[in-house]
């Protein structure tokens, strides 16, 4: 459990550094890109099913581009999906007016609003891991930088990012130390927990005043510079354009029932 | 006035719960020195690395780096001078890419951007690790940490470059090229470290602390194959001059005859199998049709022989 | 509990994340003005040794089940309200990217709910006047008891608000606050006995970790923290009013989306065939016994909705086929390029 989630975290780590068309974008293209798409997704009413298709396009195209393995993003979306799917079973449950008959079959309006919410659920959590698979982490703190988040939040998150690995690494040799030493659940109790926490505590702190000395010894005062230089390039606009007029023409036109009015004219 | 000089006078130092840690420690170190400190775990090592860029502030004695005397006003300016590798390079990176961390300390010097990269690039280039520029640390391997731990530190361009343990998590291989790296600087170095193997490749002198006191200083060879006074400090001999049959007898009296006996004792060893090396080898040359190169393999090999029977013979005289 | 995009609508999103945006500006500028440095590095650390804690599993007596770690309650007493919230909003940030907790939409939510109950409520209302440097340990345990509960029952009384607001959800507001609060009366228990736990441990083995924090980084008095919240509920209020305002304009339009997938809302009378079968089965499973074909007859908010059904026009059956086989297509369709590219990559590399 422990291990598949350090795994899982340096996986998806590893696979945004990898150097693709997608990879190569402006990280502020990707944020805002990502964000105006879920923000869209979100925006449909509650019965909504069609006009949710075509959005399946995004991630498609990401998983392709990015040369992203669709099986491992796709289990960890299956992994979370618990409260959502959790919330989103009551809607059958409690809105039991039938909305349509399917060959005698009653489709009651909950079923389709709760379907509605799995659709959403995927394309909104598909299309963050997505940005995460294919932007570097410090390649979003930079695009939340220029986009106005304040610099303290931005260092707080590079450090954590930095420090993530070291201490998961860490936690996780205390962990299988424990899980050697407790059979069953005997071993693995709270007051267990909290020596190993208060311990693996401690030495966090240690190793923060060893890394703030390091900090001094290289003339630390204060502020933590960035400097690598972004420049926008024109696939970055064309890309951003694209998507966004993609998302107002997906989201403000029947692209299902054209298609579909179309083909019965053909057939 | 000599530049880069490291001098310690008298500096002793308590922890806040009083525990002592330096008792009058003095040393000097002049200007493009190698020095190796060594010494037993808790004999003030790190306390004394720590004091040399103002990390610790003594408790009474003197440091002087080059011609600044270390107080709290002038602890910045040393810092330019004296570059602190730390023993973890993974609290010594603590930025989330190399080139930001290596970045950190020129930035940090006031340089601007373009002079920034350049000293990145320089530094990057002297540890080898151009080809790791826009990785995050914690995909790096042991070596190449602790090589861009460097880095990050002689891009500030400083004149004394001062080392904790830098072998300590490093394989053989990275080990091995970590002391190249360090015989190719011409800086004033001074490196604490356990592994007396890698002080004696990489200093020309050495310094034996204890309790805080400095008891032995001269060169590295004469200090570490003293087996007795190594002994004394709780420390053994390095492992390249254990078998070492000039070391094997150290501390003992021992005339040029006796040292010639084991001399040629140790030289005759292996010249036999030396030879059957070559000898197939040259065979092998033959095989691929590599005629001329096999001739003189076999030459090599018959003077191996040669060589081998004159030290029997030569060993044979001695009686 | 982790909001989840899905269930959120734009306006509340936007509100939370308003809110959210807001704490972080203020709590940094405060940090700003007058933060030791040395904070920094162990603010980093903190949140890395959080996030790894957080994945930590340990068994809760009695239950058999497993929990973990919040965080929020440790950081706020080690490391003081502001930079605690910042600490906090950066962990939750990695999990939501990297572990897809939620989504990014709903991190806004996510921070608000985890963040500001523990380090502006639970901490300052609760926490410090019960507890202060020197305390004895069962005092420790009961403030950490007391305010893990609070900060975790605000939580969860968040996610059932901005549950509901969003309206995506059908659960009536009394069954959904009977399940959420309990759960997380348990939660908060397990949260505050550990907090107790660590910061007791911590207190045995370096007090002067904690001392050094209590007075290095003093709480200015609990005045600014009203001032604060207060001043974030008015511009969470406001942005969410706007918002909704905005939102009302496009109505939540059921008729609109049922006839696009299915043309015709209408139910036609049912045929022979399997159809009466499955819906006889459907009947009798219990979890969906009475099914009503009345179009008035709506559930809780189906009732007004069922008034616009009266009113909608009858759509022709031809149209029912057409939207069916327009998302067979689209799906194809997307699903080809995705191949197609797949397959044009690994030729050219």
């Amino acid at each position: 459990m422990f291990d598949e989630g350090y795994f899982n975290l340096g996986y998806l780590d590893a696979l945004s550094y990898r150097n693709t068309f997608v990879h190569r974008l402006d990280p502020r293209a990707k944020l805002i890109a990502t964000v105006a798409f879920i923000v869209t997704v979100v925006s449909f009413p509650k019965y909504e099913i069609t006009g949710l298709l075509p959005f399946f396009l995004f991630p498609v195209l990401l998983f392709s581009l990015g040369d992203i393995p669709v099986k491992f993003i796709l289990k960890k979306v299956l992994l979370v999906s618990a409260f959502a799917l959790f919330i989103g079973i009551f809607n059958p449950l409690f809105d039991r007016q039938a909305a349509y008959s399917w060959w005698g079959l009653p489709i009651a309006r909950g079923w389709i609003s709760f379907l509605s919410i799995m659709l959403k659920f995927f394309l909104t959590i598909t299309s963050a891991l997505l940005l995460i698979a294919t932007t570097s982490f410090p390649g979003i703190c930079h695009a939340l930088r220029k986009l106005g988040i304040p610099d303290i939040f931005i260092s707080q998150l590079l450090f954590l990012y930095r420090y993530i690995f070291v201490l998961v690494e860490e936690a996780m040799k205390v962990v299988r130390a424990r899980d050697m030493r407790s059979f069953g659940n005997r071993g693995k109790g709270m007051k267990t927990f909290i020596s190993l926490a208060g311990t693996l505590f401690l030495r966090t702190v240690e190793r923060a005043e060893r890394i703030y000395q390091a900090m001094l010894s290289r003339g630390f005062s204060g502020a933590l510079h960035a400097v690598k230089p972004y420049r926008v390039s024109g696939a970055d606009v064309v890309f951003l354009c694209s998507t966004i007029v993609l998302l107002y023409l997906f989201r403000m036109h029947d692209v299902v029932g054209a298609i579909g009015g179309l083909s019965m004219r053909i057939f | 006035m000599s530049h880069h000089i490291v001098e310690l006078q008298n500096v002793r130092y308590h922890y806040p719960d009083g525990t002592a840690a330096l008792n009058g420690l003095s040393l000097r170190i002049t200007h493009g020195e190698s020095v190796g400190i060594v010494g037993a775990n808790g004999a003030g090592k790190s306390t004394m690395l720590l004091h040399l860029n103002g990390s610790l502030m003594p408790s009474s004695g003197s440091i002087t780096i080059g011609d600044l005397q270390l107080t709290a006003k002038t602890r910045k300016e040393i810092r330019k001078k004296v570059g602190m590798i730390f023993q973890n390079p993974e609290d010594q990176l603590f930025m989330p890419t190399v080139y930001d961390d290596v970045a950190f300390g020129p930035l940090n010097l006031g340089l601007g951007r373009e002079k920034t990269a350049e000293r990145v690039e320089e530094a990057l280039r002297i540890v080898g690790c151009q080809g790791v520029r826009d990785r995050p640390p914690h995909h790096l391997s042991s070596g190449q940490k602790s090589a861009v731990a460097i880095a990050s530190v002689i891009a500030m361009q400083p004149e004394i470059l001062v080392m904790d343990e830098p072998a300590s998590s490093l394989d053989p291989r990275s080990r091995r090229q970590l002391i190249n790296l360090l015989n190719a600087f011409d800086h004033t170095k001074i490196v604490a470290s356990h592994d007396l193997d890698f002080i004696l490749e990489t200093c020309e002198r050495c310094i034996i602390v204890k309790d805080g006191r400095v008891m032995a200083d001269g060169a590295a060879e004469t200090v570490l194959s003293d087996k007795t006074l190594l002994e004394e400090n709780n420390l053994e001999l390095p492992l390249s001059l254990k078998n070492n049959p000039l070391t094997r007898y150290k501390g003992a009296t021992m005339n040029d005859l006796d040292k010639l006996k084991h001399l040629i004792e140790h030289w005759k060893e292996h010249n036999k199998e030396h030879a059957r090396t070559y000898r197939e080898w040259a065979q092998k040359a033959a095989s691929l049709g590599k005629m001329e190169l096999a001739g003189v393999l076999g030459e090599i090999a018959d003077e191996t022989a040669r060589i081998d029977k004159l030290f029997i013979r030569a060993d044979s005289l001695l009686g | 509990m982790h909001m989840a995009d899905a269930l959120l609508s734009p306006a509340v999103g936007a509100t939370f994340w308003a809110g959210t945006a807001g704490a972080i500006a203020y709590c940094s500028k405060k940090l700003k003005d007058n933060m030791e440095e040395k904070l920094i590095p162990l603010m980093g650390v903190l949140g890395a040794f959080i996030f790894a804690a957080q994945m930590i599993n340990f068994t809760i007596p009695g239950t058999g089940s497993s929990g973990h770690l919040g965080g929020g309650m440790i950081l706020t007493v080690i490391l003081g309200p502001y930079a605690a919230f910042i600490v906090m909003a950066s962990v939750l940030t990695v999990q939501a990217l990297f572990f897809a907790d939620g989504g990014l939409l709903a991190l806004g939510c996510n921070i608000w709910n985890l963040g500001v109950y523990p380090c502006f409520i639970a901490y300052p209302l609760i926490y410090r006047p019960l507890a202060r440097a020197g305390n004895t340990p069962r005092r420790i345990l009961a403030a950490s008891l007391i305010s893990g509960v609070i900060g975790l029952q605000l939580g969860a009384l968040s996610v059932v608000f901005q549950t509901l607001l969003s309206g995506r959800s059908e659960l009536p507001f009394t069954t959904f606050i009977l399940m959420m609060q309990p759960i997380h009366l348990g939660i908060g228990l397990v949260e505050g006995f550990v907090t107790a736990g660590v910061i007791n441990f911590v207190l045995a083995a370096r007090p002067e970790i904690l001392e050094s924090s209590l007075s290095a980084r003093p709480f200015s008095a609990n005045i600014s923290v009203r001032k604060v919240f207060v001043g974030l509920l008015i511009a969470a209020l406001l942005t969410g009013g706007v918002l909704s305002w905005f939102a009302s304009a496009n109505p939540d339009g059921l008729e609109w989306s049922i006839k696009k997938v299915f043309g015709k809302p209408e139910l036609p009378e049912a045929g022979g065939g399997i159809a009466p079968a499955l819906k006889a089965v459907q009947e009798k499973t219990a979890f969906l016994p009475d099914y009503t074909f009345k179009k008035t007859e709506g559930a809780g908010a189906g009732a007004e909705e069922g008034k616009k059904e009266e009113a909608r026009p009858a759509v022709e059956t031809g149209k029912s086929i057409s939207g069916i086989l327009g998302s067979v297509i689209v799906l194809a369709a997307v699903l080809l390029i995705g191949v197609v590219i797949r397959a044009l990559r690994r030729k050219l590399a």
